[in-house]
C-alpha cells in the first residue's frame, strides 16, 4: 500500500499532535529539566561529587553485580528457553507463564521476600548461612536480587528464535555425521548468539537502574552494599540536590548508551531471522 | 521485548526427529536444572510471601490490612492507578494510531523516545519531578506561592507513576495495530463512516485484546511502583504512603508479618496479572491456530 493511500485515514494530525504534546510534557521536559539543572553544576564540582570514594564504590558494585546477574541470566535463560521450546514435561505451560513473574511482581515485594528467604531464619538462609553463604547485607544478595528482576529478558528474547529455528538444518547436520553437541555448538549456537546478546544487554540495563528489590536485601551498608540508585535517593533525602543530580546524570547517560546498544543489537539480530 | 501478545508460535512437528534430539539423560538433567533454578527464583519467593503473611495467623493478617495506615495506602494506590492508567491508555492508543497507520519522518525516533522511560532508573525518574516541582526546583516557588503541593503529595506520586508506566500500552498496541493494517478502516470510511465511528466500530474491536494486555501490565506496574514514588512521596504515614511504601515502613519497623500481609495483596495482583496475560496469549494462539486451519481448509491443500 502506498503511503498516499494511508493518508486517507483521518486523525493523523490529532494523534501525532497529542502524542508529541503528552510525550513532551511528561517525559522530555522532566528529562530535560534534570539534565539542564545538573549542567549548572561546575565541572570541577561535578567531578568531585561523582568521584567520592562512596560514589565510586556504589558504581563499582552496581556495574559488577549487574554484569554478573546478566551473565547468570544468560546461561540460565538459554537453558530455560531451550527446555521450554524443545521438551515437553509436566508443568511446562505453568513454568512458561511463571517466567514473567519478576515483571509482574512489584519490586518492593520481591526485595522483601528475597531478603527473608536468604536471611538466617529464611527457607534457604537456614541452610546457606551455616555454610558461610551470607546473601543478606552482602554483594551476593545484590546480585541475587538483580538476577531475579532480569530473569525474563533472556528467556523471552531467545524463545521466539528457538521456536522458528528450522529443524531440517539440525537433521542435516546429524545426517552429515555431527553429534548433538557439535550440532549445538556449530549450528544452533551461532544463530542464538545475536538474540542472546540482546537479552544480556536488556537484563544488564534493567539491573543498573534497579532499586526496590535490592535495597531490602542489601542493607545499604556504606561503601559496601550501597548501589548507585540508592545513593541518589540518600543524597536527595539529605537535600543534597547537586550530589543526587551528578550521580543521576551518570546513570542517565549509561542508560541511554545501553538503549542505543540494545536498539542496534535488535536490528542486527533481526537480520538473522527471516 | 518480553511478552508480546501477538507472538506467533509456529507449531513444531510432533513426530520425533531422529538425530535432532538429545539423549534422555541430557534432557532430564537440563529440565531438572531449569526447574531447580525456577523453583529457587520464582516459586519459593512467591510461596514465601503468603507463608510469612499468614505465619501469625488470620487475625494478625486481617489486623495488618485493616490498620488505618494500610487502608489509606491501599486507597492511595488505587487512586494513583485509577488516574495513571486511563491517561497512559489514551496516550497509548493515540501513539499507536499515528505510528502504526501512517508513514512520516522521524517515526523511528518517536518510537525510541516513547520507550525512553523504561531505561531510566525509577529513582532518577522520581528525582526529575523533584527537580521540576520541589522547593529548590524550577517551578517550586510558583506552586508554593499558590499553595499547590505537588511533591510530597498525590500529584507528584501520579506524575512519577505516569512516567515509569509511560510506554506499556503504546508498545503493546503498536505491533497489534500494524498487524491489522488499515484496509478495514478504509472500507468503513468509503462506506461513509465518520473517523470516530471507524475508530470505535472497526479499530477498537480489532485491538481490544492487545489493549487489555497493555492496560493490565500498566496497572500492575502502577500499583507496584516503589523507587520513583519513594523519592516524591515524602513518606507521610496515612497520607502519602502507597502500598509498596507502607510495606517498606512496616518492614523497617520490625513488623515482618504485617509487611508480608500487605505484600501478599500485591503478590496477588501479580498472580492475577499473570493469569490474565496467559489467558490472552492462549486466546491469541488459539486464534492463530484457527486462522491457520481456515486457510488450509479453503485452499484444500494439505499442509506440508
Amino acid at each position: 500500500m502506498s503511503s498516499n493511500a494511508k493518508r486517507i485515514l483521518p486523525g493523523f494530525g490529532l494523534s501525532l499532535g497529542y502524542t508529541l504534546a503528552y510525550l513532551g510534557a511528561l517525559v522530555l521536559i522532566p528529562i530535560g529539566g534534570l539534565v539542564l539543572r545538573s549542567l549548572r553544576i561546575s565541572p570541577s564540582d561535578f567531578w568531585h561529587l561523582a568521584t567520592t570514594p562512596r560514589a565510586l564504590a556504589a558504581f563499582k558494585l552496581t556495574f559488577s553485580a549487574s554484569f554478573v546477574a546478566a551473565l547468570i541470566n544468560s546461561v540460565m535463560g538459554t537453558l530455560l528457553a531451550w527446555i521450554l521450546t524443545r521438551y515437553s514435561f509436566p508443568g511446562r505451560r505453568m513454568l512458561d507463564a511463571l517466567i514473567d513473574f519478576p515483571f509482574a511482581l512489584p519490586t518492593a515485594v520481591a526485595g522483601l521476600t528475597l531478603a527473608d528467604m536468604f536471611g538466617p531464619h529464611g527457607w534457604l538462609g537456614k541452610f546457606l548461612v551455616p555454610l558461610g553463604i551470607k546473601a543478606v547485607y552482602s554483594p551476593l544478595g545484590v546480585t541475587l536480587a538483580l538476577t531475579f528482576v532480569g530473569m525474563p529478558f533472556v528467556v523471552r528474547t531467545l524463545q521466539p528464535v528457538l521456536e522458528s529455528l528450522d529443524r531440517d538444518v539440525e537433521e542435516a547436520a546429524a545426517v552429515l555425521g555431527a553429534g548433538r553437541w557439535t550440532t549445538f555448538r556449530r549450528v544452533i549456537a551461532p544463530l542464538l548468539f545475536p538474540p542472546l546478546l540482546t537479552g544480556f544487554a536488556l537484563s544488564f540495563a534493567r539491573a543498573i537502574g534497579e532499586y526496590g528489590s535490592v535495597v531490602f536485601i542489601s542493607g545499604n551498608l556504606q561503601g559496601k552494599t550501597e548501589i548507585a540508585p540508592y545513593l541518589v535517593w540518600l543524597r536527595l533525602e539529605d537535600y543534597d540536590y547537586d550530589g543526587a543530580m551528578a550521580l543521576s546524570l551518570i546513570l542517565l547517560v549509561v542508560s541511554f548508551v545501553l538503549l542505543g546498544v540494545i536498539n542496534t543489537l535488535e536490528r542486527w539480530a533481526g537480520r538473522f531471522q527471516t | 521485548m518480553a511478552g508480546i501478545v501477538t507472538r506467533v508460535r509456529p507449531r513444531t512437528d510432533a513426530r520425533s526427529q531422529r538425530g535432532s534430539e538429545e539423549p534422555a539423560w541430557v534432557r532430564g538433567s537440563l529440565i531438572a536444572a531449569g526447574g531447580l533454578f525456577a523453583a529457587v527464583f520464582l516459586v519459593l519467593p512467591l510461596a514465601n510471601v503468603f507463608w510469612q503473611a499468614f505465619s501469625k495467623g488470620w487475625f494478625v493478617y486481617i489486623q495488618a490490612i485493616r490498620h488505618p495506615d494500610s487502608w489509606a495506602a491501599i486507597r492511595l494506590t488505587l487512586v494513583v492507578a485509577a488516574i495513571t492508567v486511563p491517561f497512559n491508555t489514551v496516550f497509548g492508543i493515540s501513539a499507536a494510531w499515528c505510528i502504526a497507520k501512517f508513514e512520516f519522518r522521524g517515526k523511528a525516533l518517536l518510537t525510541t523516545l516513547i520507550d525512553l522511560p523504561f531505561s531510566v532508573s525509577p529513582v532518577v525518574a522520581g528525582l526529575m519531578f523533584a527537580v521540576l516541582f520541589g522547593l529548590q526546583g524550577y517551578w517550586g516557588d510558583w506552586f508554593q506561592a499558590r499553595d499547590i503541593k505537588v511533591i510530597f503529595a498525590t500529584p507528584g506520586i501520579v506524575l512519577a507513576t505516569i512516567f515509569v508506566t509511560f510506554p506499556f500500552v503504546a508498545r503493546e498496541l503498536i505491533p497489534v495495530m500494524k498487524a491489522g493494517g488499515s484496509d478495514q478502516e478504509q472500507a468503513a470510511l468509503t462506506l461513509g463512516a465518520s473517523g470516530w465511528q471507524t475508530f470505535f466500530r472497526v479499530t477498537l474491536p480489532n485491538i481490544k485484546w492487545g489493549l487489555l494486555y497493555g492496560i493490565i501490565l500498566c496497572n500492575a506496574r502502577a500499583m507496584g511502583e516503589y523507587g520513583a514514588v519513594s523519592v516524591v512521596s515524602g513518606h507521610i504515614g496515612g497520607r502519602t504512603d502507597t502500598l509498596p511504601l507502607r510495606i517498606d515502613k512496616l518492614y523497617v519497623g520490625y513488623q515482618g508479618a504485617a509487611a508480608f500481609a500487605c505484600a501478599s495483596l500485591l503478590a496477588l495482583l501479580a498472580l492475577v496479572t499473570l493469569a490474565i496475560k496467559s489467558y490472552l496469549e492462549w486466546r491469541a494462539d488459539a486464534a492463530h491456530a484457527q486462522g491457520q486451519s481456515d486457510v488450509s481448509e479453503s485452499d484444500k491443500t494439505p499442509n506440508p
